[in-house]
């Protein structure tokens, strides 16, 4: 990436993610102090669901959101060695969801939204934030387009060439995005808005659920792929080896993309208003997704064997040790795939159509989603910032060693902080409470595990603060980088030429449109053609 | 394209864990009808309380003609209606509940009883108690302000040691 103005623009996204991420950091530890009751004078219902409203927002929309925008950029820009397609156009994207964030932040904070991410209507929060959130996604939008258009671009001026693994990936997150978002922008527009502006007195839940729930899985895919594009084209690199199979990743994340889509039901499996039928078909799907995220913990794993073998480690288990441990690429890759591993086997617990009744909505799934997004997901986007920051600045990284602590810092805190919340939800504690009021004597069993997450938590807030100051003294202060070069993973065996189908994304939307069709059709119709009764708005 | 004899080891290695765990999925449902709560019937939140089996003096437990026993329970910020049920261990309850305002949830902790309770739908969801016990019935889904207060309990009295719906409970039932 030469042009330096682009390097701003990729710099500004981050800034605003990793800035997002430090305030609901805070936000995070305020949380776990409020949940537990030691400190009464911070005890406050309305403090405490504004900000788990905040925090869920800055987390799963802004930081991600912005995030992935720069990387977006960054991969497509050095991948294809082509400047940003269309530069104001996506400057209007990065500005309009600049504003969406800040008019969803203002009634957020002010505590005139606090109906959580998941937005739970028919409380109905400030209109302000409904139209915050709407620009967040439309931002985005312009940036999806972008990366189409380059990729569109690339294929014309390079006929018959194989696409570069990142971009292919990237841009498979870009479609997955514009599908997902779909169910979320209808219920928007065509529920939420209207309603919270007072055109229309009711509306629908059953119905505003089920979009929802259109966007609610697939969306951990959006956040997830620059996870995986880390592993399999920086984390070979950085170990010293190669990509053990370009093209098997390219059918993962195929199959992440196509399978991820028509599976949202599982959000559902507890809700009266969808048949058990159609929750037991988005249950198979929901564990076929599993199958491109062991087939991409087995090419990860084998690129690092291959990596570790080449450095001299010996035997069974010698090149795990043989590994450059040190190099925060590669230590964040290790960790992030013990999180996944234990993350992956919580999952198949919520996965499972009926055991999931033992889980749904207690503080068990909390637990889950922190180990796979703050723990898998972000610790990666943590190694792609330590790698990006001296090839986006211009200056060496400040500190590599306060770096490899910093992701040790991460994953220990994330451990304590999740193996409690685990426990907490099999001891039957709901999430989303501010405070534990029950009189029974079970809920004496759940304060010791309340107070290590407190421990979690201050170690996270920690390893988030050496995060960001060290990103902060390596742009103010660092020396000057001299090797910029941007290189990805070459794969062990060259990549020949593909079929269209593992080198595009024609015929999978397709596949996509069908497969959608046939899991949200019917159950979408069936409210136009039930009786329904619907609620007007409640405060909260 | 290229697969390594060991990627392919592999996939067939996933592809027949998701085939036991599915497997195992469709064997519960189809030979016990494990199915979670999908019960598509709808109903007006804003008047359910008026009349039908939501009004007031109709909640709670009941014996329906057949035998078996049915807990109809309202959801309202900040409780669930009655506030205390009992019930008998090892037979199949049947409940109904239906919320009056917002979004709720319930589940009781250590049992598999778990559902949402969504507006404008009424929730059912049959299951079984094996061990009797006080129990609390918690709200599981944000529902405003006071979520944290609401909650109902629930006695689970042995088999044996059941004696019926009390008569007064069943005052103005018609089959």
């Amino acid at each position: 990436m030469t042009d330096s103005a682009a390097r701003r623009f990729v710099l500004d996204h981050f800034w605003i993610a990793f800035g997002a991420f430090g305030l609901a950091c805070v936000l995070g530890v305020y949380q776990v102090l409020e949940r537990s009751g030691i400190i009464s004078a911070l005890q406050s219902p309305a403090v405490y669901f504004a900000s788990v409203s905040t925090h869920g927002v800055l987390m799963a929309f802004v930081l991600t959101t912005f995030f992935i925008m720069g990387f977006g950029y960054y991969v497509a820009t050095t991948s294809l060695r082509m400047p940003i397609w269309n530069k104001g156009f996506a400057k209007a994207g990065f500005w309009i969801a600049l504003l969406g964030t800040v008019m969803a932040a203002i009634p957020l904070l002010l505590g005139k939204a606090s109906v959580l991410y998941t937005f739970y209507p028919p409380m109905q929060a400030h209109v302000l934030f409904y139209l915050g959130a709407t620009l967040l996604v439309v931002g985005s939008w312009f940036w999806c387009v972008v990366m189409v258009v380059m990729l569109a671009q690339w294929k014309t001026a390079h006929p018959g060439e194989t696409v570069p693994l990142p971009m292919f990936a990237t841009t498979a997150n870009a479609i997955l995005w514009l599908w997902t978002s779909l169910g979320v922008a209808l219920e928007v527009l065509f529920q939420l808005l209207p309603w919270a502006f007072g055109l229309v007195d009711t509306v629908d839940v059953g119905l505003a659920r089920t979009l929802f729930a259109w966007t609610l899985h697939p969306i951990v895919y959006f956040w997830l792929l620059p996870a995986y594009i880390a592993l399999y084209v920086f984390v070979p690199l950085a170990a010293g080896g190669k990509l053990f199979s370009d093209e098997l990743a390219r059918v993962s994340f195929v199959m992440i993309m196509v399978f991820g889509l028509p599976i949202g039901f599982h959000h559902l499996y507890a809700d009266p208003q969808q048949a058990a039928g159609w929750k037991l078909w988005h249950g198979i799907g929901t564990f076929a997704v599993g199958i491109p995220t062991l087939l991409t913990a087995f090419t990860v794993v084998a690129s690092l064997e291959v990596a570790g073998r080449a450095r001299g480690g010996k035997g069974l288990f010698g090149w795990i040790g043989a590994l450059p441990w040190r190099n925060p690429m590669v230590l964040a890759a290790i960790l992030s795939l013990l999180m996944l591993v234990l993350g992956g086997f919580g999952g198949l617990v919520n996965a499972s159509y009926a055991m999931n009744a033992m889980v749904h909505n207690t503080a068990w799934v909390p637990g889950h989603f922190h180990l796979i997004f703050a723990g898998t997901v972000i610790t990666m986007y943590f190694a792609i910032a330590y790698h990006l920051w001296p090839r986006l600045t211009g200056k060496r990284l400040f500190s590599e060693s306060m770096a490899t602590l910093q992701l040790w810092c991460w994953f220990i805190g994330m451990v304590i902080l999740s193996t409690p919340w685990h426990v907490l939800g099999l001891l039957g504690q709901p999430r989303r409470i501010s405070s534990v009021t029950y009189n029974s004597l079970l809920t004496l069993a759940w304060k010791p595990y309340e107070l290590a997450m407190i421990v979690g938590g201050l170690v996270l807030m920690g390893s988030a603060v050496l995060f960001l100051y060290n990103l902060f003294k390596t742009q103010m202060e660092g020396a000057a980088e001299r090797d910029l070069t941007v290189s990805y993973a070459e794969a062990l065996h060259p990549v020949g030429r593909l079929p269209d189908v593992l080198n595009g994304f024609r015929v999978w939307n397709g596949v996509i449109l069908l497969l959608m069709i046939v899991s949200f059709g019917y159950p979408i119709l069936q409210f136009f053609l039930l009786q329904t009764h619907n609620p007007s708005a409640w405060g909260y | 394209m290229h697969i390594n004899p060991l990627e392919q080891k592999w996939l067939y290695v996933s592809l027949a864990m998701i085939a036991i765990f599915l497997g195992s999925i469709f064997l519960t449902a189809i030979t016990k009808g494990v199915h979670p709560p999908s019960h598509i019937e709808t109903i007006d939140s804003a008047s359910l309380h008026l009349s039908g089996e939501f009004a007031e003096d109709k909640l709670g437990v009941r014996q329906q003609p057949d035998g078996s026993l049915r807990v109809t329970l309202v959801a309202a910020r900040y409780g669930f209606y009655p506030n205390h049920i009992e019930i008998p261990a090892d037979t199949p309850i049947t409940f109904r509940m239906a919320s009056v305002d917002v979004l709720h949830g319930t589940h009781v902790p250590m049992t598999n009883m778990n559902t949402m309770i969504v507006p404008g739908y009424v929730s059912q969801i049959t299951t079984t108690f094996p061990k009797p016990g006080d129990y609390p019935m918690l709200c599981n889904e944000y529902c405003g302000m006071g979520h944290d207060h609401m909650w109902s309990t629930m006695t689970v009295v042995a088999k044996e040691n059941w004696h019926g719906v009390a008569k007064a409970d069943n005052l103005g039932e018609k089959p």
